[in-house]
């Protein structure tokens, strides 16, 4: 999996580095046939020329391979030893400590693996541009894929038709961004890369879903009714929605504030089956408030017994 | 020689204990004991509370007072995991209001140190002239009692299952909650800077959240750091609102040219309740002729809530945050039973208060 660059790889680039611009100091002798671009994990022959033994250098962006080889045979390039894309350097010394060198380029395999980001996990309903789904492409080393492929964003409304949307990769990163819905509920985002079968000219076929919560945006209308029985007043609010109908979840709190000659008196409660309710207890006239966040609703007034 | 360091040893222990006896106020307790005077009453029977002897101080008491031994321990000592169970008294200033030959009205200021800081209780107790003592006449707490009901709670909670770390990049997680600052005000109060506001959750599931604000000189450069540390409410449900208050103590205002918010909120689990109701609110002055806001908190909830603190934002007629007062209250809450409260509102601010909200921070032992 695609890990960002630890220390110990860092060093490891360090000392290759020193090593290359040490040989290529006198990188004299012998052939090298290398060839220009190879994929990830692609075993290859560099041919060379020459005779009797010599040390072959493979150095790599994360790793740098010494091997003795004979200079009658072409050198065998494992698998395993070009599974890092990005650009290497061969190096042949003979005998005599004269050495030569040429570069080459491995470029990432076939998409092997998607990382998907959809962002966020909540989002208020019919907000625009709110949601960013981006899809990383990597080949089975978890090389960045850079060569441009089509990843389709497949879009599935908890209650509501689906659509998709293609895009095509730029340095391995494809991306979208769209407005939430009118309607609460969970969202499945799926990146696919490939056509949706299982394999495709030897390719994995690749798909990530995501699922993004779509809730219900500031509370709208908001309007409380009272029952009043001797100096106790009931409140209890309509269905607590918003603008586009969606019912507030429970737990979001309403706060009612009652006004009467004992003082003011406030009550933060949540909204339980839809709905908020709350007790007072009211000595003469009383107006009472309520209010959801920074929404205002109706103002009541009461007239309790006086006590 | 032997009987002589017999003798030694028992003059020298008979001093360590005279010592002692002095030193833990052996001698102003005996001589308080016969009060002659309204304040020595008043000192006596502090020093008995102080000292966590309560049965002596209960003893001292006028007989006229109608209170009894466990309601007057539960009182001084605390009970239901109370914030007054986690305070001792730290020292007392007594003064005389009014006496005349047979009653006096003696002021009390009790300075408690607690685990949330120091509370003040301030008390006008009755002393009454009996024989040759005088003693102080305890009123006992107007206990609402509550009949015994079955509550029924459905309360809301939520859990959090976070993203397995052994998951890959990228893999499907749940963001923090969107919170906003909706207010911000800067003032300079005592030669200080003070940053004051509200932030609110602003999403549909709970919010831990922290402000954060960072004033700045003409270049851009930081002068201070500073966060509300417990001046707000740091569990935000939904849609809940909280005032925050960030003091800069030695910090000038000349020298400030802007300031930098930071409101981070982390997704935590919550319980919707308790719901506390804060009633009859009202400002006016406290028997030092302090302004305060004073009311009531009733726990609507089944279940009591030990530690309770008050939180309140003052308005001026504009609607600006104009100041953020907070205090803790030393009773438990138990179920639907009121007990009172009373935050400081200074005088400067008390004079352009136009209006007030209060919220209620709570603490209970077997909940989260």
């Amino acid at each position: 999996m695609p890990t960002t660059h630890n220390h110990f790889a860092f060093c490891k680039r360090a000392a290759a580095l020193v090593l290359l611009s040490l040989l290529s100091g006198w990188a004299r002798a012998g052939e090298l046939h290398v060839p220009a671009v190879v994929g990830a994990g692609q075993a290859f022959l560099i041919s060379v020329g020459g005779s009797g033994q010599g040390t072959f250098y493979l150095v790599g962006p994360d790793d740098v391979v010494k091997r003795t080889v004979s200079l009658r045979n072409d050198v065998q390039i494992q698998a395993s030893d070009v599974r890092s894309a990005g650009r290497y350097r061969a190096i042949l010394c003979d005998s005599s400590s004269s050495c030569t060198s040429a570069t080459f380029d491995v470029k990432a395999a076939p998409p092997a693996h998607l990382s998907f980001f959809l962002h966020p996990s909540r989002v208020p309903v019919s907000y625009p541009d709110s949601i960013d789904a981006t899809a990383f492409v990597f080949d089975r080393y978890f090389n960045l894929v850079l060569s441009p492929s089509t990843v389709d964003f497949r879009i599935t409304p908890a209650g509501g038709d689906g659509f998709s949307r293609s895009s095509t990769t730029r340095y391995g990163a494809a991306w979208m961004r769209l407005g939430s819905t009118a309607h609460e509920g969970p969202v499945q985002v799926t990146a696919v890369s490939g056509n949706g079968n299982s394999s495709v000219n030897g390719n994995v076929n690749l798909e990530e879903a995501r699922v993004i919560q779509q809730v219900a945006a500031e509370a709208c209308h908001l309007s409380m009714k009272a029952v009043t029985s001797g100096n106790i007043v009931t409140l209890e609010t309509d269905p607590v929605r918003d603008c586009g109908g969606n019912a507030l979840p429970d737990g979001t709190v309403v706060s009612f504030t009652k006004i009467d000659k004992e003082g003011k008196s406030t009550v933060d409660t949540p909204i339980r089956k839809g709905v908020a309710r709350t007790q007072f207890s009211v000595n003469g006239p009383a107006q009472i408030s309520v209010a959801c966040g920074v929404m205002l609703g109706n103002e009541i007034v009461v007239n309790g017994k006086n006590i | 020689m032997k009987w002589g360091l017999v003798a030694l040893i028992a003059t020298a222990t008979a001093i360590l204990v005279a010592i002692a006896w002095l030193q833990s106020g052996g001698l102003k307790q005996h001589e308080m004991v016969s009060a002659v005077t309204p304040e020595e009453a008043v000192q006596a029977l502090m020093s008995d509370i102080q000292s966590h002897n309560f049965e002596q101080a209960y003893s001292s008491l006028d007989p006229s007072s109608n209170t009894d031994l466990s309601s007057f321990t539960g009182e001084m000592a605390g009970s239901d995991g109370s914030l007054r169970t986690y305070s001792s008294l730290q020292n007392v200033e007594v003064s005389p209001l009014h006496s005349d030959g047979n009653q006096a009205l003696v002021r009390v200021r009790m300075n408690w140190s607690s685990a949330m800081g120091s509370v003040v209780d301030v008390r006008d107790l009755k002393v009454r002239h009996d024989g040759s003592v005088w003693r102080v006449v305890w009123p006992k707490l107007a206990a609402t009692t509550v009949p015994p009901q079955v509550i029924s709670v459905n309360y809301l909670r939520w859990e959090v299952l976070g993203r397995n770390t052994s998951q890959d990049w990228g893999a499907q997680d749940v963001d923090s909650p969107k919170v906003r600052i909706t207010s911000m005000n800067a003032i300079a109060r005592g030669g200080h800077v003070v940053i004051l506001g509200e932030v609110e959750n602003e999403d549909t599931v709970p919010a831990y959240l922290n402000v954060n604000a960072t004033l700045l000189k003409a270049d851009g450069s930081p002068i201070e750091e500073e966060g509300s540390f417990d001046l707000i409410s740091h569990v935000l449900l939904p849609k809940q609102i909280s005032p925050y208050r960030i003091d800069f103590p030695g910090v000038r205002m000349e020298a400030v040219k802007s300031v930098r918010m930071d409101a981070r909120s982390l997704l935590v689990p919550a319980s919707a309740d308790p719901v506390i109701e804060v009633s009859d609110q009202a400002v006016g002055k406290d028997n030092l002729d302090r302004n305060v806001l004073q009311g009531k908190l009733v726990n609507l909830s089944g279940r009591p809530v030990n530690i309770a603190q008050v939180l309140a934002t003052c308005y001026d007629n504009s609607g600006k945050v104009i100041w953020v007062s907070d205090g803790y209250v030393d009773q438990a809450l138990m179920p639907q039973v009121p007990v009172p409260f009373a935050v400081d509102i200074p005088d400067d601010i008390a004079g352009r208060l136009k209006n007030y909200r209060v919220i209620v921070n709570h603490y209970s032992h077997s909940s989260s």
